[in-house]
């Protein structure tokens, strides 16, 4: 039942084979024996879970079953559920409990599936290993002492070692696809303006989109069908036709034009991702795909835009946090400017405020233009660098990180090295393009590679048929890690 | 980029982040790191080039001017720190 996938789970509850108490209870026993191991999950809570796979046997029951009904999704804790406490990894928020649901919810509740719990996750989606979540690091299931990635890690783990059937994740300059990488999952992070940003507690509001991970591209078509769709309460929301993102899984690949960027290919890259990659390529080209070397040239400057846009834009949303509506206030305070110093010295992590620094300094009197201004422009020139890029190929492949998943503590002391681990993912989050990675192999030390997927604008419905094409010859999504017994 | 310990001490107050002398060092020295990775960006030529916030250039939509929400004080009010006759309690601000 762990390995099933989403088609083949929905399959079993609508012909009896199992409930979807049954199922639920499976997954929560497993959490409960697993999860003081791996710290994906910040909040269970069996009651509500129970109540909503009841309610979903009933529907069952009653032959009203959406694919999804009565499937126990793990939420990214950045998403507000009502009643469920969300924390989004911080201790500002470390006891509230959302009074409405975020549209994603609301679209998983709709079609009768089950909220598992909320998954850990990087302090305000800032970060990149999952170390600066105030409930502690989560741990990758392929070797527990590296991290998972970041800021999804809890989602990527939590799929990744079955302890969930499929997962939420939002993804800013790279926090679906770099632990999906890292955790040997798959995850895909829509077109800008596809998934409703509502109820998603914000961080850099022009890149945040949030994206299913589960263990294969089939799967996530079939989330996204649930989690895509206009919604008037994001002002950036799309009004477009529905589409089923499942339909073309099943298109032969002659013809497929794939772009090799050259500078995803250059220094810096490890040579097991290197050669991980490669080898995918080459399956790929057995598939009937072609090969067109590409450029983007102005990618190198995307860490640095994305440095001053994504602190810019969380300085601002994160000055909501002031300890009067909701959220932590300090329990000592001489006036209300004290109160609120100190409410956000306590309550917010290291990284937070060092981003919040650099945010309200790029904003301050003076520096707008220099900073702010001149990030938009060159966000402009990475974005028409991948509108030259798609005049010549289909989809963009590389790989998606650097290196494997590093060790617990090896970047923690310095900024830098860790924002240059998100150096692939960021661009695909500037231009506002669709991105996903799905597993292609693993190193010399057993862990996993990912292959980084970038389509064209509104272009998921091929990315996942790129995908899954792959995922039909190869069996790296799969494979389980060996230190978790499913 | 000459950002001076002074600066971080400014941009923590108007942040509203309180910051001890030692905080103030290390993010004093970590912002130094974080903009000289920034600086790059500096020395491109965007004359002439728009600035670019949403990838398909769409304008605000409207709405019609009529309520939406209706009134749920009660409930937000569950996730205040401290709240009085439905009312949000903050030090006295006005002597």
């Amino acid at each position: 039942m762990l390995n099933s996938s989403l088609l083949q789970l929905g399959a079993a509850l609508r012909s009896k084979k199992i409930s979807s108490v049954e199922l639920t209870q499976l997954y929560l026993h497993r959490i409960a024996a697993l999860n003081s191991k791996l710290n994906a999950y910040i909040t269970i809570n069996e009651e509500m879970s129970l109540v909503q796979a009841r309610a979903a046997d009933v529907q069952l029951a009653q032959s009203e079953a959406h694919a999804l009904t009565g499937i126990p999704i793990a939420q990214k804790d950045i998403f507000c559920a009502m009643g469920w406490r969300t924390t989004c990894g911080s201790k500002m928020l470390s006891n509230f409990v959302a009074p409405y649901d975020a549209h994603v919810i609301e679209q998983f509740n709709r079609v009768g599936a089950v909220n598992l719990g909320k998954t850990n996750m990087d302090e305000f989606a800032m970060g990149s290993s999952n170390e600066t979540s105030y409930f502690g690091s989560v741990k990758n299931p392929w070797n527990p002492n590296a991290v998972p990635g970041g800021s999804s890690g809890g989602s990527a783990a939590a799929v990744s070692a079955r302890l969930c059937a499929a997962a939420t994740g939002t993804d800013t300059g790279g926090s679906i696809r770099q632990p999906a990488a890292l955790c040997g999952i798959s995850g895909l992070k829509p077109t800008y303006g596809v998934v409703s940003r509502y109820g998603m507690i914000a961080f850099a509001s022009s890149l945040d989109q949030a994206g299913p991970m589960a263990r294969s591209a089939e799967d996530l078509a079939l989330l996204l069908n649930v989690m895509a769709g206009f919604d008037e309460r994001d002002s950036t929301s799309l009004p477009r036709e529905t589409e089923n993102y499942a339909r073309d899984l099943n298109k032969p690949l002659n013809g497929l034009r794939i772009g090799l960027p050259k500078e995803f290919f250059a220094a810096g890259l490890s040579a097991d991702v290197a050669q991980a990659i490669e080898a995918s390529i080459a399956e790929y080209k057995k598939l009937g795909a072609s090969v067109v070397d590409i450029s983007l040239p102005n990618s190198r400057l995307s860490i640095p835009v994305y440095y001053v846009l994504a602190p810019a834009e969380a300085s601002s949303n994160l000055s909501r946090y002031d300890g009067v509506r909701y959220g932590y206030r300090a329990p000592e305070y001489t006036n209300l400017a004290d109160m609120y110093e100190k409410s956000r010295a306590q309550g917010f992590g290291e990284e937070v405020k060092r981003r919040i620094m650099i945010g309200t300094y790029v904003l301050s009197h003076g520096y707008y233009d220099a900073y702010y201004l001149q990030a938009q422009k060159i966000r402009r020139l990475i974005a028409q660098d991948f509108v030259e890029a798609f005049k010549q190929c289909d989809v963009i492949m590389g790989p998606t990180t650097p290196t494997t998943a590093f060790n617990l503590g090896e970047k923690n002391d310095d900024p830098v090295q860790m924002y240059l681990s998100d150096i692939y993912t960021i661009a695909v989050n500037l231009a506002g393009l669709p991105g996903m990675s799905i597993p292609a192999g693993f190193s010399g030390n057993g862990l996993p590679v990912g292959l980084q997927i970038i389509g064209n604008y509104f272009d998921e419905a091929r990315m996942l048929n790129v995908a899954h094409q792959y995922q039909q010859v190869t069996d790296w999504h799969t494979r389980t890690p060996q230190h978790i017994e499913v | 980029m000459s950002l001076s310990i002074n600066d971080v001490y400014k941009v923590a107050r108007l942040a509203r982040l309180g910051m001890t002398e030692q905080e103030a060092q290390t993010a004093h020295a970590q912002l130094l790191n974080i903009f000289g990775l920034i600086a790059e960006m500096q020395a491109v030529d965007t004359t002439g080039i728009a600035p670019m916030s949403h990838a398909q250039d769409i304008t605000q939509r409207l709405r019609a001017d009529v309520v939406t929400e209706h009134n749920q004080r009660e409930l937000f009010q569950a996730a205040a720190p401290q709240i009085k006759k439905g009312l949000y309690l903050v030090p006295q601000v006005i002597e």
